[in-house]
């Protein structure tokens, strides 16, 4: 049989950085094919050249056996090679419709089109209406929307890119089920991914990258989700050590948290109350955009609340600014890093300034220590393997993950009484994360109060001692990790979220 | 072949210092051209403005009396641009700031001396304050945007300026010209025996490091450049917004009340309708010219000053309105402008 899609030799170089290194794989007709790896594995670097946002510099693409330039996205869809990206691009004030409008290539009339729309929907399952709004509906459902854009061209190969980081359980399984309907017509699917179980459960074969280099091609359905990760990150994976820990009396205590959205597209919090005690890890679990980023800007200061809202160590905060509360031993992660936790054009010695200053004593009568600020970031760099030129790089110059480690580190080596971090691993490899995850846990074996935001359902089982749910502004009674249930938690996190996103 | 622009991995600093220095110069090459096509000696021209009063001596105390109130206001409204607050009324702040130092001058009657002085400076900058703080509350209050208040307040400004020499402070001996009375010997600023470089021009030589000092190695510095880089990550670090826009607008205003007053007790000695002369605008493009550094502020104002000091030798040489010079300052603003695209992005050719 002639594979659908066979790359061999493949080479691409950016300045200083070899990306892919003769990689070579090939996909059958109607295979679900996952390439794994680790950020900056060259993952995206190898799809957008099939996908013809690139060029590789050496080695041949063949489709179908014969050998192929794929000159841009447009020739590429022609072929019948379809992409969802993690990112979608939709209008949010136009509807299904009009947003699946502008994605095509060819101009077709609305009514025509719209029958091809709900014939594909029928076919596949994915339900949903052409004429609703795009800013009314859920993540998930935004993401049906490139599906079906994706699936109206009839593609030979699909590409998805990360596709479930943004899903609940539920919406995971439905994802799921319309890919293998599509993989049994005859459709294959390269599948992007670093989350093992997933792909232990959908796909056929797995390619997995490490440092721009062809790995292994691997069975993941006879491989075990460990024995992949070591060899995307290329050595043995750590366990985190959680022994040890003892909980003492509570540290961070909020009581009756409210807060106003912020403008139209922001989610206000309702009524939050929950305690994290010395040694506790807390989880909150939750669909990006139900109010997680609300909640770390009420925790932090930035958004300053009641005063009896939050209170640390016996001491009400609520009242405080960011500044006051770190003064109280309050730290916080956002989830954005360039522009909220970092100053993208100011050095890692300057960035380390920002949340520092007063904790470290950066401040002498008015004027900053810059020795003491290059001294620090070194020693973050050094602790957390921060790949930087040093305390003077750019923070806008590291990588994603670097630049996460970095700030992670700033804050954690500060030994703060109470650490709120949202996403502490977004976009963090493998090894990177397991770092992040020990120190976390070494922290809380020192007496500290972690809050952990994260989307990330497995990361925060593996971390957590209680989890809650947010939802539309609200957040669930906590629940022991220990008793948790997967499906409890899936149902709390989207249940409640399409009945409110109505009503609003 | 084609072009097209690529991102820098850092921002070039050696394009943040070619791009001025090439802008003067292609401002230079442009005003040739454009002066021969209109039948005009074009090189005369340019050589007039941009050289000769660099060249001859007898020029640069008229350089340099020019330059002060340039470089002290544009030190403070770069520390605004910083934070991305576009003070652009500094020249109704200088107006006001000299008006109130001449009311402090008049208060003391004949009284001259160090603290009569002293305390004419001290009403400048107060002035220059708190004509800037009526944008700083509309913004931080009201949303007001402070290009648009700032700027009405200029106008506003001169109606007051207006008003008061043309009646309260007249000068009773001054013919009925509306001016203020010239200030009496001991209120003027020292100057250097048979010239007219006065104490002021130190003051313009030494702000610089002192601006040096509070934007590069003071919190207050480190709070302005984050406020306007990142104002998400400034609210990370516990810094306030609102309090840096006003602090920024106070020091903006302070500054061109200073220059005002200086302007008053070293230069002018007396206020008349002609006091606004506009340094105030001429000093947003010193600020941008200089990359809103202190020092560059200092380089940036001298040049403006030869320009300014070349347009009026130009009218008598080559006969052309000394208004030649302010189109040959916007061309170096709108060149320093256009090529602050070069420090972040490199001209690459496409593949």
């Amino acid at each position: 049989m002639t594979a659908r899609l066979e790359l061999k030799g493949i080479t691409k170089r950016f300045p200083g950085v070899l990306a892919n290194d003769r990689v070579g794989f090939a996909v059958q007709p109607g295979e679900i094919h996952a390439l794994l790896g680790e950020n900056g594995a060259g993952k995206s670097t190898l799809v957008k050249m099939i996908y013809g946002i690139m060029q590789p510099d050496e080695g041949q693409i063949l489709w179908n056996g014969a050998p192929l330039q794929v000159a841009n996205p447009k020739a590429a869809r022609k072929l019948g090679i379809g992409m969802v990206f993690q990112h979608f691009s939709l209008f949010d004030a136009l509807t299904v419709l009009e947003n699946i409008a502008l994605g095509m290539d060819a101009a077709i009339p609305a009514r025509a089109l719209e029958a091809k729309i709900r014939a594909v929907m029928t076919q596949y399952g994915l339900m949903l209406d052409p004429s609703r709004v795009v800013s009314t509906l859920s993540v998930g459902e935004r993401q049906r929307i490139e599906i079906v854009r994706a699936l109206l061209l009839n593609p030979k190969l699909l590409i998805m890119d990360e596709p479930t980081s943004v899903l609940t359980p539920q919406e995971v399984e439905q994802l799921f089920i319309v890919l293998r309907k599509l993989a049994a017509e005859g459709c294959s699917i390269l599948y992007i991914s670093h989350k093992l179980h997933e792909i232990k459960a959908l796909c056929d074969t797995a390619t997995i990258l490490r440092g721009g280099k062809l790995v292994d091609t691997c069975d993941p359905k006879v491989e075990t989700s460990r024995s992949m990760a070591e060899k995307m990150i290329g050595g043995s994976l750590k366990d985190i050590k959680r022994d040890g820990r003892s909980l003492g009396a509570p540290k961070l205590v909020v009581q009756g948290l409210s807060l106003p959205a912020d403008g139209p597209f922001g989610t206000a919090l309702r009524d939050i109350s929950f305690s994290v005690r010395a040694g506790e890890i807390f989880g909150v679990a939750g669909v990006a955009g139900n109010g997680q980023n609300a909640l770390l800007l009420a925790l932090s200061g930035e958004e300053p609340t009641a005063r009896a809202a939050v209170t640390v160590n016996g001491t009400q905060v609520g009242h405080m600014t960011a500044r006051d509360r770190r003064g109280q031993g309050v730290s916080s992660v956002p989830e954005e890093r360039n522009g909220h936790a970092a100053v993208p054009v100011f050095t890692l010695a300057d960035n380390a300034i920002l949340t520092a200053r007063d904790r470290l004593g950066m401040v002498n009568r008015g004027l900053l220590d810059a020795k003491a600020a290059r001294t620090y970031a070194g020693e973050v760099i050094e602790a957390f393997s921060v790949k930087a030129t040093g305390p003077g790089a750019m923070a806008e110059s590291l990588s994603g993950g670097n630049l996460q480690k970095y700030i992670m580190g700033r804050e954690i080596l500060q030994k703060p009484q109470v650490l709120v971090v949202s996403q502490p691993t977004w976009g963090v490899d493998a090894g990177a994360a397991a770092a992040i995850h020990q120190a976390l846990v070494d922290l809380a074996a020192e007496g500290s109060a972690i809050v952990v935001i994260s989307q990330d359902l497995d990361e925060l089982l593996a971390l957590c001692d209680t989890l809650a749910v947010i939802n539309g502004g609200r957040l669930s009674a906590p629940m022991a990790v220990a008793d948790a249930k997967i499906d409890e938690i899936g149902l709390l996190m989207g249940g409640i979220h399409g009945e409110t996103a109505h009503a609003v | 072949m084609r072009y097209k622009l690529e991102k820098r991995r850092e921002p070039s600093m050696a394009m943040l210092v070619i791009t001025p220095v090439a802008s003067v110069i292609v401002t230079m090459l442009v005003g040739i051209l454009a002066f021969d096509a209109l039948g005009v000696d074009g090189w005369a021209a340019v050589r007039d403005i941009f050289l000769t009063p660099l060249l001859a001596s007898h020029k640069w105390q008229d350089v340099a009396v020019k330059a002060a109130p340039l470089v002290i206001i544009a030190l403070g409204l770069s520390v605004g641009n910083r934070a991305q607050v576009w003070n652009i009324g500094a020249e109704g702040q200088y107006v006001i700031g000299a008006l109130a130092a001449a009311g402090v001058g008049l208060a003391f009657g004949q009284a001259g001396g160090f603290f009569v002085i002293l305390a004419m400076i001290a009403a400048g900058c107060l002035g220059g304050a708190l004509w800037a703080l009526i944008p700083a509350v509309l913004r931080t209050r009201f949303s007001v945007n402070e290009v648009l208040s700032s700027l009405m307040l200029t106008y506003v400004s001169l109606q007051v300026l207006g008003y008061l020499v043309g009646g309260p402070w007249k000068d009773p001996n001054g013919r009925n010209f509306p001016a203020t009375a010239p200030l009496p010997e001991g209120q003027m600023l020292p100057a250097l025996d048979g010239s007219t470089i006065h104490l002021g021009i130190v003051v313009a030589l030494i702000l610089p490091f002192a601006f040096w000092l509070l934007m590069s190695r003071s919190t207050f510095g480190y709070q302005v450049r984050v406020v306007g880089s990142s104002p998400h990550a400034a609210r990370h670090g516990g810094f306030d917004a609102k309090q840096t826009i006003w602090a920024t607008m106070l020091i903006g205003g302070a500054m061109a009340g200073l220059a005002g007053s200086l302007e008053l007790t070293g230069a002018l000695h007396k206020v008349d309708l002609g006091f606004a002369s506009g340094y105030g605008f001429t000093a947003i493009i010193v600020a941008f010219l200089g990359r809103l550094n202190p020092f560059g502020c200092l380089l940036a104002g001298i040049v403006l000053a030869v320009t300014s000091v070349g347009g009026q030798l130009a009218k008598t040489t080559v006969h052309i309105p000394d208004s030649t010079a302010g189109i040959f300052q916007a061309m170096m603003l709108f060149l320093i402008l256009a090529s602050d695209i070069l420090i972040r992005y490199r001209i690459a050719k496409r593949a």
